[in-house]
């Protein structure tokens, strides 16, 4: 191996032993330059979100001056509460939460439901049932935003949470395949021994299958959770009483509402991420399980 | 399609059947509502696509008169197709690149591997209104954090970019936003990374090739079929991004100078603001195809170029 070069880029956990200080020294080198730049794309990743508090913090003329401050003082607290009041945001908090967890059940339920189907049970056409669910996923859901709207609207449902609530009941064909890949990989024998025993298939789904597929499950309720509190189109499209706004519709409001004024509005905002956010630092470890086990499907 | 391991013992007839019966309760709710919900919608879309109903009163048959529209009377869908196409072109291949830059990085034993991976994966999680109107902030031309930094590095006054009052700078800055979000991507590159089987490195350096020419010639291969996965994923969702327009154009519509009126932003215009609903449909059929026909070049290109070992993934 010639020394003149840099060492390797990749893998310098598989460098041959012998190498020379020299080339020791390389690869230090290159493992700083990494850490260098990791850092500062970290960096670059933060900088919005610390701006955002940043702003939140500041007063009405702070927000404008130049060079920008980055640590108001005194900080401004008081435009947390100022933003709050501002519109109804307690109520689109309680909307919010229901919705989202009533979507977050429905999905976990149905999901894991038609998934036992697809991994446990054998019957006719279920291979080509469940191609043509993986299928289903290359359709734009723009596709099916217009005529499904038209289908709600004839139901009298635009005005109620139902168009947004009710297809959760039904399986989507994302979670379908995550959680059946993770029910395959339960021993067929423990459901064996219990249909043995006289075991209903819904017991042994809710029994015995359920219960070994936490992690899994975990993952779809965090994400199902997550987009739900974040989805805006849809309760744009769907929810015309403000008494019934979502957070993200709410804020859309408040932000067109009166003279925009960038301290509450990113007070607003950062309030509405706050959940999302802690859940996302409780539950780390299902994100990145989710998102490795969707890697065959979806980005 | 891989069918669960084969049971070992035999059964009754009964009891497959009772097994298959079963088998349609499990799966019905989801053979119901995709009935419900994909495909009676889609069918009903594809009959008013020939129409031109607006819900409220009947729909008569007009043929090929949408599709005509659009294509021959309409500047706005082209103008809408040509928006969505800058987007795909820039935000998918940068996003890409993005991914895999922070992949290759984390795969050099750097310390502190889980909070860099915490702060890689967050954007991915920060979606929503809440998202947008501080991208709308950062993008400020006045005191928004990219032209403070623009001003430090000395870029002068007046030619700082306007961003989003910009027609010249309003898609750019929605292409930077998507790398931003598309740092969380990571996560399947790095996965793929480190399942190179380290051998090949190794003879790679006794033939002498350089970290660059190995990156190239190894590691881009063996890891095809993750990016070939991203690229499919990625023009999927690219070509029907719009969403983020809605917030951040004025009004949500998709100024300026339509410069930001993306495919997506423009059916919606269409179908709930003018409630063309025979045109919006129209609208959605020819995404859908041109959808279908971009996976399909992909998957004749990718022949070319993604390496599949053994059996394929």
């Amino acid at each position: 191996m010639s020394l003149s070069r840099p060492t390797p880029t990749v893998k310098p956990s598989g460098l041959p032993v012998g190498s020379t200080a020299t080339s020791r020294a390389l690869l230090l080198l290159w493992r700083v330059l990494a850490l260098a730049l990791l850092v500062g794309i970290s960096l670059l990743i933060l900088y919005p979100a610390l701006w955002m508090l940043s702003t939140a913090l500041k007063s009405d003329a702070q927000v404008f001056t130049y060079p920008p401050v980055w640590i108001p003082s005194p900080p401004q607290w008081h435009n947390f509460v100022d933003a709050w009041y501002g519109a109804p945001f307690t109520r689109y908090t309680i909307n919010t939460t229901l919705y989202a967890l009533v979507v977050t059940a429905a999905t976990v339920l149905a999901n894991s439901f038609v998934a036992y189907g697809f991994a446990k049970l054998r019957f006719p056409g279920r291979d080509v049932m469940f191609a043509v669910m993986l299928a289903s996923m290359m359709i734009p859901g723009m596709v099916t935003m217009i005529p499904q709207y038209i289908l709600f609207s004839k139901l009298g449902w635009v005005g109620t949470y139902l168009p947004l609530v009710v297809p959760s009941f039904f399986a989507s064909a994302f979670f379908t395949f995550m959680l059946r890949q993770y029910f395959l990989t339960v021993p067929n024998e423990l459901s064996e021994a219990a249909r043995v025993d006289g075991a209903s298939e819904l017991w042994i789904w809710w029994r015995v299958v359920m219960p070994l597929a936490t992690p899994a499950l975990a993952t779809v309720a965090i994400f199902t959770f997550d987009g739900t509190w974040n989805s805006y189109v849809g309760p744009l499209l769907y929810l015309n009483d403000e008494k019934l706004y979502t957070l993200q519709v709410g804020l859309q409001f408040f932000r067109n509402g009166s003279q925009t004024q960038w301290q509450h509005l990113m007070a607003a905002s950062l309030l509405v991420m706050l959940p999302v956010v802690a859940i996302f630092f409780a539950f780390q470890k299902y994100f990145v399980e989710g998102a490795s086990l969707s890697g065959s499907v979806k980005g | 399609m891989s069918a669960p391991p084969v049971r070992p013992r035999r059964r009754g007839l009964g009891i497959r059947q009772r097994e298959a019966l079963w088998g349609f309760v499990f799966v019905a709710p989801w053979l119901v509502g995709f009935l419900a919900f994909t495909v009676g919608p889609m069918l009903f879309s594809l009959y008013a696509s020939f129409t031109n109903y607006d819900i409220t009163s009947r729909a008569d048959w007009v043929g090929l008169r949408n599709y005509q529209t659009l294509v021959g009377e309409d500047p706005r869908f082209w103008k809408s197709l040509g928006n969505t196409a800058y987007y795909t072109v820039f935000s998918v291949p940068l996003g890409i690149a993005v991914g895999l830059l922070i992949a290759s990085l984390l795969n050099q034993d750097v310390p502190g591997q889980r909070v860099f991976r915490t702060v890689f994966f967050l954007p991915k999680i920060l979606t929503g209104v809440a998202v947008l109107l501080l991208w709308l902030w950062v993008f400020n031309p006045e005191v928004g954090l990219v032209n403070n930094g623009l001003r430090a590095v000395g870029v002068p006054e007046n030619s700082l970019p306007l961003w989003f009052q910009d027609p010249a700078w309003s898609k750019p800055a929605l292409v930077i936003m998507s790398m931003w979000s598309a740092a969380g991507g990571f996560l399947f590159y790095l996965a793929a990374l480190r399942g190179v089987p380290k051998d090949l490195y190794e003879s790679a350096q006794l033939d002498g090739a350089n970290s660059w020419r190995q990156f190239l010639t190894i590691t881009i291969p063996m890891i095809s079929p993750v990016i070939f996965f991203k690229v499919i994923t990625g023009l999927t969702a690219a070509l029907q991004y719009w969403e983020g327009a809605l917030v951040v154009s004025e009004g949500g519509k998709g100024g300026p100078v339509d410069s930001t009126l993306f495919y997506g932003l423009y059916m919606w215009e269409t179908a709930f603001t003018e409630f063309r609903m025979g045109k919006a449909s129209a609208m959605a059929w020819v995404l859908l195809v041109i959808t279908l026909v971009i996976t399909a070049v992909q998957l004749q290109l990718s022949k070319r170029w993604v390496y599949y070992e053994g059996e394929t993934k």
